[in-house]
């Protein structure tokens, strides 16, 4: 047993490190640190510039600009990536619809859209959940009717992250109601310019405006944009939601946001001294390093059984990586209000949203805490709620 | 021992419930923000005629001579209401304090919703410490002229009067040497800049160049006094929170009932039934401690006082936490949404954790001090 990485793996993270911090505009990354929003344009900037090395969608298969990484370089890569502020390539692109197409797609499909998606020419949005159908997903009533050459899709979509910057997106619809629900169930993807498209925005509790309500009355989307087989969608979704199996649990994010909590808490004054100095916080700031360290070292081993294991086998402790990462991020959140303390009060309304254009008080550092303590507050809310993690979680210890 | 209401408390109990009911709906509230100082002159003149901005103040100053007991009452319904009127900075922080200080005729002022007066205490270093205090104040002929910085001033973008502390002597963390001082908010030398909180209520940066401002006299010591206003301010913000968490759990008890997913209500998973005792725990540990709270918020011994308002500061801080995340955990995306009630509780909630310190430094305030038991 070894806790050090090879030679050759050791030259790979430096080789990503080097690219990350040299080629990707430090403005951008600097924004990610610091926990603001980007840009459109920098989302896909960003991304351009990993396409441009290869590295949009290393884990894609070969054929399609994959690298065919080892488990331990795509952890590296991904490691690296989140602790240089890198924005991760749009995870609905490369890590969604991506490999669904490259895996079930049509020949057709694969040239139109998988180089597209890679460079974020086509920004992808995920149309699954609907009102009445979050957790339990196969309820979804969407519906996909043949109508000739045609599907015609009538429904509601919500939660969409970021519709209003999509070109396409990938739906699950309900093309067969009489069989059991997971039965009839399509993947079919629908141009966003398509009439009878609505997108209205939601805005989360933060202020930030990045999921939508989309609604779909009398959309024809041409036949050829099923994928895969007709009714075969749930696979196809199941597949999407157990493709990233490492990358989930960010622990790259949650270093970096502690190294930068680290550093404001420097900054920050309790009783005339640093706070950083205070024993109770670095106690506390130390606590929640030990969770992630453990994290750490279960998502290495983790990375490591999976060399030896067949696709689509994950290792059982790989479904913790979720629940605890999300737990960790969300603690880092708890920690920057601690750090920045009366200064969270104040928000900066800068957006027409707010109705108001003032600047906030205090420190700009400080503005984000709040916001970004509610924002994050989903991200043990989507992708499989946390209490659903538990419900796989508990399936698999306990067998009932 | 009797935690019943009086009669007159009862009445006041019913009086206030119905008002934030019939006039503080989700939709109504947001109309309030929206006006141009963020909050609603019509609510702050029903307020008065209530007499509920002259209720903590005796009878001779114009006050209706209510006790802790009665401001929990109104904290706990605004809480429910989320109401957003400069009620906590006008008239538990600068009313109080003017009250110390034998300032009749402006709180006078206040108890008829004539003036709005702020505190202003926090610096950019400060924390929520009032023995912290960078600003300074130098004698000028009778009064004395003010320079510095206070930010986070709760409302002090509407006030009228500013309550500033500042130094006339010893070094910026000494418990000696702070003084308060009264300030028009359009003297020269002012210059200050309003900001929305995170809760949809306001806050001000306030700058003093040399502003020409009179000192207020307390009987005692100065810093002692703000303390002991603070710690009675604390005592209300407990009620105002115990009326924020009731009203999570209640919203979210509702949508366990009412959400249905797998063919059937979510509050029939047995682990979320359990999720939802748990905020209930939490919710009258607080419910608790709120009461302590007031109860001994006019305790004369400073230091039990003291200890026993960070003690309920901490169970309001972890109750408030573990209630807020829950309550949003369990309704799923809806409660990330502007457009829903919960998320604004839940915000409300993170401030009042935040404001007069969080729970870690209470805790340590009531671990240094003498056994609260
Ligand atoms: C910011 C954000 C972005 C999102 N982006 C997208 C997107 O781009 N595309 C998309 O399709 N969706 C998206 N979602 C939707 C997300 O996947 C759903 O919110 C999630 O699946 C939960 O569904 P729900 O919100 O309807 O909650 P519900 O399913 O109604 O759950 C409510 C509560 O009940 C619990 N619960 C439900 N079932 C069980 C059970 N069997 N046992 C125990 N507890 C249970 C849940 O854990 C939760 O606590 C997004 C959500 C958010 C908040």
């Amino acid at each position: 047993m070894d806790l050090r990485f090879t030679e050759e793996e050791i030259a790979f993270r430096d080789e990503a490190r080097r690219f990350f911090r040299e080629d990707v505009p430090e403005a951008i990354r600097r924004k990610v640190l610091e926990g603001r929003h980007l840009a459109k344009d920098e989302i896909v900037r960003s991304q351009r510039i990993l396409n441009a090395r290869g590295w949009a969608a290393p884990h894609w298969p070969r054929e399609w600009g994959g690298q065919g990484w080892t488990p331990v370089q795509t952890y590296l890569f991904q490691d690296e990536m989140q602790q240089a502020g890198v924005p991760a390539p749009l995870p609905f692109n490369v890590s969604m619809v991506g490999p669904v197409i490259a895996e079930f797609g049509s020949e057709a499909q694969k040239r139109r859209f998988l180089p597209r998606a890679a460079n974020l020419d086509d920004w992808w949005c995920q149309g699954f959940s609907e009102p009445g159908a979050g957790s339990d997903l196969a309820s979804l009533r969407t519906k996909a009717v043949l109508d000739g050459e045609h599907w015609v899709i009538d429904g509601q979509k919500t939660w969409t992250t970021l519709a209003q910057h999509a070109d396409w997106i990938f739906c699950l619809c309900r093309t067969d109601p009489s069989v059991k629900k997971q039965e009839g169930i399509s993947f079919i993807l629908v141009d966003m310019r398509t009439p009878g498209i609505t997108v209205r925005p939601i805005q989360t509790i933060d202020g930030g405006r990045e999921v939508n309500e989309v609604f779909f009355d009398n959309v024809r989307v041409p036949r050829e944009n099923l994928v895969g087989e007709v009714n075969r969608g749930w696979d196809y979704a199941k597949f999407l939601l157990g493709n990233e199996r490492t990358g989930i649990a960010r622990v790259g994010t949650s270093k970096a946001r502690l190294r930068r909590i680290r550093e404001l808490a420097g900054l920050e004054l309790r009783g005339g001294r640093p706070l950083i100095e205070d024993r109770r916080f670095r106690e506390k700031l130390a606590a929640v390093e030990i969770e992630l360290k453990a994290l750490e070292m279960t998502q290495l081993r983790v990375v490591a059984d999976e060399r030896g294991r067949a696709r689509g086998k994950p290792n059982p402790a790989s479904s913790i990586l979720k629940l605890k990462g999300s737990q960790l991020q969300q603690a880092t959140t708890e920690l920057l209000l601690d750090v920045v303390g009366p200064h969270a009060m104040p928000l900066a309304a800068q957006d027409e949203g707010a109705g108001r254009n003032e600047p906030g008080i205090g420190p700009e550092y400080a503005a984000v805490a709040a916001p970004t303590y509610f924002n994050w507050r989903k991200i043990s809310i989507y992708g499989g709620s946390n209490e659903i993690q538990r419900n796989i979680v508990a399936k698999a210890i306990l067998g009932f | 021992m009797d935690f019943d209401l009086s009669g007159d408390q009862r009445l006041l109990k019913e009086s206030v419930d119905r008002l934030i009911a019939d006039r503080y709906g989700f939709e109504a509230r947001r109309g309030f923000m929206a006006e141009p100082e963020g909050w609603s002159r019509a609510n702050w003149a029903r307020f008065a005629e209530q007499g509920l901005l002259g209720l903590p103040f005796s009878e001779e100053a114009g006050g209706f001579g209510g006790g802790a007991v009665e401001i929990a009452l109104v904290m706990e319904a605004f809480g429910r209401g989320l109401v957003v009127e400069p009620y906590l900075s006008t008239v538990l922080l600068a009313g109080r304090l003017l009250e110390e200080a034998g300032e009749a005729a402006l709180v006078g002022r206040i108890a008829a919703g004539e003036l709005l007066a702020a505190v202003a205490h926090v610096e950019r270093h400060s924390g929520w410490n009032l023995g912290d205090v960078a600003t300074r104040a130098a004698p000028d002929g009778d009064g004395w002229r003010l320079s510095g910085t206070k930010s986070v001033v709760l409302h002090g973008d509407s006030a009228e009067q500013l309550l500033v502390t500042a130094r006339t002597a010893d070094a910026q963390r000494d418990r000696d040497g702070i003084g308060v001082f009264l300030v028009a908010a359009d003297a020269p030398g002012v210059a200050r800049r309003g900001a929305a909180t995170q809760d949809g209520q306001r806050a001000a940066e306030i700058h003093f160049a040399k502003t020409p401002a009179r000192q207020v006299a307390f009987a005692g010591d100065a810093l002692a006094t703000l303390e002991r206003v603070r710690d009675q301010v604390i005592a209300a913000l407990c009620a105002e929170a115990v009326g924020v968490m009731a009203k999570m759990h209640a919203i979210t008890v509702d949508y366990l009932k009412t959400r249905k997913q797998f063919g059937r209500a979510i509050g029939e998973f047995q682990v979320l039934q359990h999720r939802a005792v748990d905020m209930y725990v939490a919710l009258e540990q607080a419910r608790s401690m709120a009461l302590y709270a007031t109860l001994m918020a006019g305790e004369a011994d400073a230091r039990a006082r003291a200890a026993a308002i960070s003690a309920a500061k901490v169970q309001i801080g972890r109750s408030g936490r573990h209630i807020g995340q829950e309550a949003v955990q369990l309704h799923g995306g809806i409660a990330m949404t502007m457009e829903y009630k919960l998320g604004h509780y839940f915000k409300r909630m993170t401030m009042i954790e935040e404001m007069f310190g969080n729970a870690d430094e209470h805790l340590e305030r009531v671990a240094t001090a003498e056994s609260i038991l």
